[in-house]
């Protein structure tokens, strides 16, 4: 028997879909605490939680320094030890983690509403009194280490971190993660340098989200926070370089029973005016399942499992990366349909309905993403990080209304085109530099 | 400072249960709080369920319920769901396969529609199968093939834990079963287990319970009525001495090390189950927890751990038998026999000596966070009460979890302590290949 006698021919027609609800933006207050501060706060009381994200500025510092920071600026204070600082956060549910980006460095965590104050309390006790304790510093310092090594087995880091360098040049943004022995350099007291130097309210963001009257979590965050003082110095990162198109980069990695491929193609930051008609164009291309690179080279050629394509935001600049692991056999093939789509996006205008496939998913997934407590207080905090905040929702939402076919033609063009983009690929050398030289100038390295 | 406890919430989502005339149990979870719904279809079969020689085969059915159905082209379900501002996905656990998408609350009758379509028949194609076979072997290649601890633990445990084929073979499946899967036999997979009356759909979110039951009828009500067919016993008995196992990962550049021991039945005792819940958190959460103290500070001889109930890390969403397991990465030259002899020793210690002051009561706070803020998402909701009403037909007891949590005594989570013995415990360790 034949599994296509399942299925009869269909006639059923597709429901229409209901009115869109407007965007609704929810309750929010802010307010500067005289120390430089800034405290935003959301009420979304749909679980009796609350989200915390405190957001500092962090370009240009130290890279080994920056990341061991991250690793220890919870392991302990003048009052208490790490264990008490975790055991005290998780008597309130609560919990908080550190993390660093060339942009930022970032504590956040969530915890029962009940227990904000006491989280706040916790959280200014570390940011004014992180000791950095020897032991502490050298059990983290070794994790660190073997973290970076583990990391440096995976292809997916290997291929980013390529693609970074190649991008990036000499800009700090291009080496994200330190060597080890750089690690194993940094001391307690360089940590505590740089928590002076860095740490501290002046251009900083504090986002609390949930089951909280706005007014009244600023109130506990200026009671909390308002004795953090310090004003080191602000480092200003240059912006980051135009992409500088040239051969195809080949990191080898001999065994590898896939490629990694990576495109980069330039991209606008999100208060540019093309902005909203890039970022149509990148999901008509790349940036969802139902978008053409996806549609090529998985659900028709089977050559890959999750390619994807979406704009990066940093402080200095953003770009477009488009990645996807492919059979090694069928990695020149996947390059070559890639090159296809992206052509094809730039010199040819999309399909309207494609562009209203594309428009209401970019316009949903806003809906989407503010409807959790933590969500909303990712998307608060990354806005904020950039200057903006939530009500630029509102105003992106309209340019992705009307966004017109030839805006997002417009916007393929200019940004899309294969002659425009970075390529690096990641894989075994030996099978595929033959079949890339092919289709490009490939310019090979060990990894 | 006071050890003053944190009184535990609860969630209070309302729940509407009922059973369409084919069979398909229904549960809606509304909530106006945004405009957003989530859907889940979960189907009662999984990777225990696949057939010999047809390893990953539930898995690979996931994909190709995605490549069409009765009035749906390939790619429709797709750019229906997302052209509607929605996500979607599938995913194949041990004893369920779920799809499920997250919308616009206007897109309800649309994500009804799609999900009814495919319940009545997938377009099962052979040109579709070896699209997907093609896909399934990438993300294999992805998640096992081409990176380091490819699959650790939860592929690479179960064959030392267990004997039988359901409960030890592979899941994602060899590429030559996945090579020689045929049409025919997606078919039989689909008649058997893709049963109206073996599955069960819950919606959340934004809705009107009558609209939506009206929809629900008007979109499933007509879906032929096949019923569930009899769920094997997967019972296996339990280990009576040490098994313990190793290979080595060419592509590791680190030891590590996994540990598990057989649990009470989720379903059937889940009263003697939950202390084991509790264990896992008060063993590994956080940097107060007692073996990430012990072992990566104190004793620095794995660099990180965690501890979790359910192969995949289902705690609430898996049937008998399961298991507790611990896992940990060790630093270079590490010594997983003295990891394996400290996790004993603190096992013993927390049997013996009990929990000190508050320790069980903050794990317990930290846990209903963690429950509070995944049911905040409507599909987490709808998908973990789908699962409750598949496997225990008691969708409601996802308000009631954080409460049960802290009903758990020390007694109880030393008692659970004590029976997690070296001769019940299945154990393999990584030995790194890849090391530079």
């Amino acid at each position: 028997m034949t599994a296509t006698a399942i299925v009869e021919t269909g006639t059923r027609a597709l429901p229409p879909l209901g009115p869109n609800r407007k965007l609704k933006l929810p309750t929010q207050a802010e307010r500067t605490l005289a120390n430089g501060l800034t405290v935003i706060a959301v009420r979304r009381p749909a679980v009796p939680l609350v989200e915390l994200r405190l957001w500092m500025p962090f370009g240009r510092s130290h890279l080994a320094r920056g990341a061991m920071l991250a690793q220890t600026i919870l392991a302990g204070t003048q009052t208490h030890t790490a264990t008490e600082i975790a055991a005290e956060l998780q008597k309130v549910g609560g919990g908080l983690s550190a993390g660093v980006d060339p942009d930022r460095l970032m504590l956040s965590g969530a915890g029962l509403v009940t227990g904000l104050d006491r989280m706040l309390e916790l959280l200014a006790d570390v940011l004014t009194g992180a000791t950095y304790p020897g032991d502490w510093v050298q059990t983290e310092r070794d994790r660190l280490v073997d973290r970076i090594q583990v990391a440096q087995s995976q292809p997916a880091h290997l291929a980013r971190t390529a693609l970074l360098k190649r991008v990036y040049g000499r800009h700090p943004y291009a080496t994200q993660t330190p060597d080890p022995d750089q690690v194993r350099a940094v001391r307690p007291a360089a940590l505590r340098k740089l928590h002076a130097e860095r740490v501290h309210p002046a251009g900083a963001v504090l986002v609390l989200v949930g089951d909280v009257q706005p007014d009244r979590a600023l109130d506990a965050a200026e009671q909390a926070l308002g004795g953090w003082r310090g004003d080191g110095h602000v480092a200003e990162l240059p912006p980051a370089p135009p992409l500088e198109p040239g051969p195809l980069l080949l990191v080898d990695r001999p065994g590898s029973v896939q490629s990694s491929l990576r495109i980069a193609l330039p991209a606008v930051p999100r208060t540019h005016p093309d902005h909203a008609a890039l970022q149509l164009a990148n999901l008509v291309f790349g940036g969802y399942f139902s978008s053409r690179w996806v549609e090529n080279i998985r659900e028709d050629k089977g050559y890959t499992y999750g390619p994807h394509s979406m704009v990066e935001h940093s402080v200095a600049g953003s770009v477009l990366v488009a990645a996807a692991e492919v059979a090694t056999e069928v990695t020149a093939p996947a390059l070559l349909e890639t090159t296809y789509e992206l052509g094809r996006l730039a010199s040819l205008p999309v399909r309207p309905e494609e562009l209203e496939q594309a428009r209401q998913y970019a316009l949903g997934t806003l809906q989407l993403g503010m409807s959790t407590q933590s969500g909303l207080a990712s998307l608060t905090s990354a806005y904020a990080g950039n200057g903006l905040r939530l009500d630029f929702l509102a105003e992106h939402a309209a340019r992705l209304a009307k966004a017109t076919v030839a805006d997002v033609a417009e916007a393929g063009a200019r940004y899309l085109s294969p002659a425009k983009a970075v390529v690096v690929v990641l894989g075994d050398a030996d099978r595929i530099a033959g079949p890339l030289s092919a289709l490009t100038p490939v310019r090979t390295e060990s990894a | 400072m006071p050890t003053r406890r944190a009184r535990i919430p609860a969630t209070k989502y309302p729940v509407e249960r009922f059973t369409l005339d084919n069979g398909l149990r229904v549960v809606l979870t509304p909530d106006r709080s945004a405009p957003v719904i989530g859907v889940a279809v979960v189907y009662d079969v999984g990777i225990r369920s696949e057939p010999e020689g047809r390893t990953g085969f539930a898995h690979l059915f996931e994909h190709l319920m995605f490549q069409g159905s009765e009035n749906l082209e390939k790619l429709a379900h797709f750019r229906h769901v997302q052209g509607a501002g929605g996500t979607f996905n599938g995913s194949t656990h041990l004893d369920y396969t779920d799809y499920y998408e997250t919308l616009p609350a206007n897109a309800l009758e649309r994500a009804l529609f799609l999900e009814a379509d495919r319940m009545r028949g997938p377009r099962l194609t052979e040109e579709n199968l070896r699209n997907q076979v093609d896909v399934v072997k990438e993300e294999i290649r992805v998640n096992v093939l081409n990176r380091p601890y490819g699959g650790f633990p939860w592929l690479t445990l179960p064959p030392v834990m267990f004997d039988t084929f359901p409960n030890a073979h592979d899941g994602y499946g060899s590429f030559d079963d996945l090579e020689s899967a045929t049409v025919a036999d997606a078919a039989d997979f689909f008649r058997r287990y893709y049963a109206s009356g073996n599955a069960v759909l819950a919606v959340s979110g934004d809705i009107d319970v009558a609209e939506a039951t009206a929809l629900i009828e008007r979109h499933f009500g007509d879906v032929p009525a096949r019923p569930a067919p009899a769920r094997p016993d997967f019972t296996e008995p339990d280990l009576s001495a040490e098994r313990r196992t190793s290979y080595t990962d060419k592509l590791a550049p680190l030891p590590a090390i996994a540990g598990a021991w057989r649990v009470p039945d989720p379903v059937t005792d889940f009263a003697g189950y939950l202390p084991y819940v509790v264990l896992a958190e008060v063993l590994t959460d956080g940097d107060a927890s007692r073996l990430v103290e012990r072992l990566v500070q104190r004793d620095r001889t794995v660099t990180s751990l965690g501890g979790y109930l359910g192969f995949m890390g289902d705690p609430y969403d898996v049937r008998d038998p399961t298991a507790l397991l611990l896992q940990a990465h060790l630093p270079p030259g590490g010594d997983v026999d003295k990891v394996l002899r400290t996790l004993d020793e603190e096992l013993d210690r927390l049997a013996t000596d009990g929990l000190t002051e508050g320790e069980l009561a903050r794990t317990q706070a930290r846990m209903a966070t963690h429950l509070l803020r995944d049911t905040d998402a409507v599909l987490g909701r709808a998908l973990r009460m789908a699962v409750l009403e598949q496997q225990r037909g008691e969708p409601g007891l996802l308000n009631e979890l954080p409460r049960l949590v802290g009903q758990v005594t020390e007694e109880q989570v030393r008692a659970a302590a004590a029976t997690l013995r070296p001769e019940r415990r299945a154990s393999i360790e990584v030995i790194p290949g890849g090391a530079k």
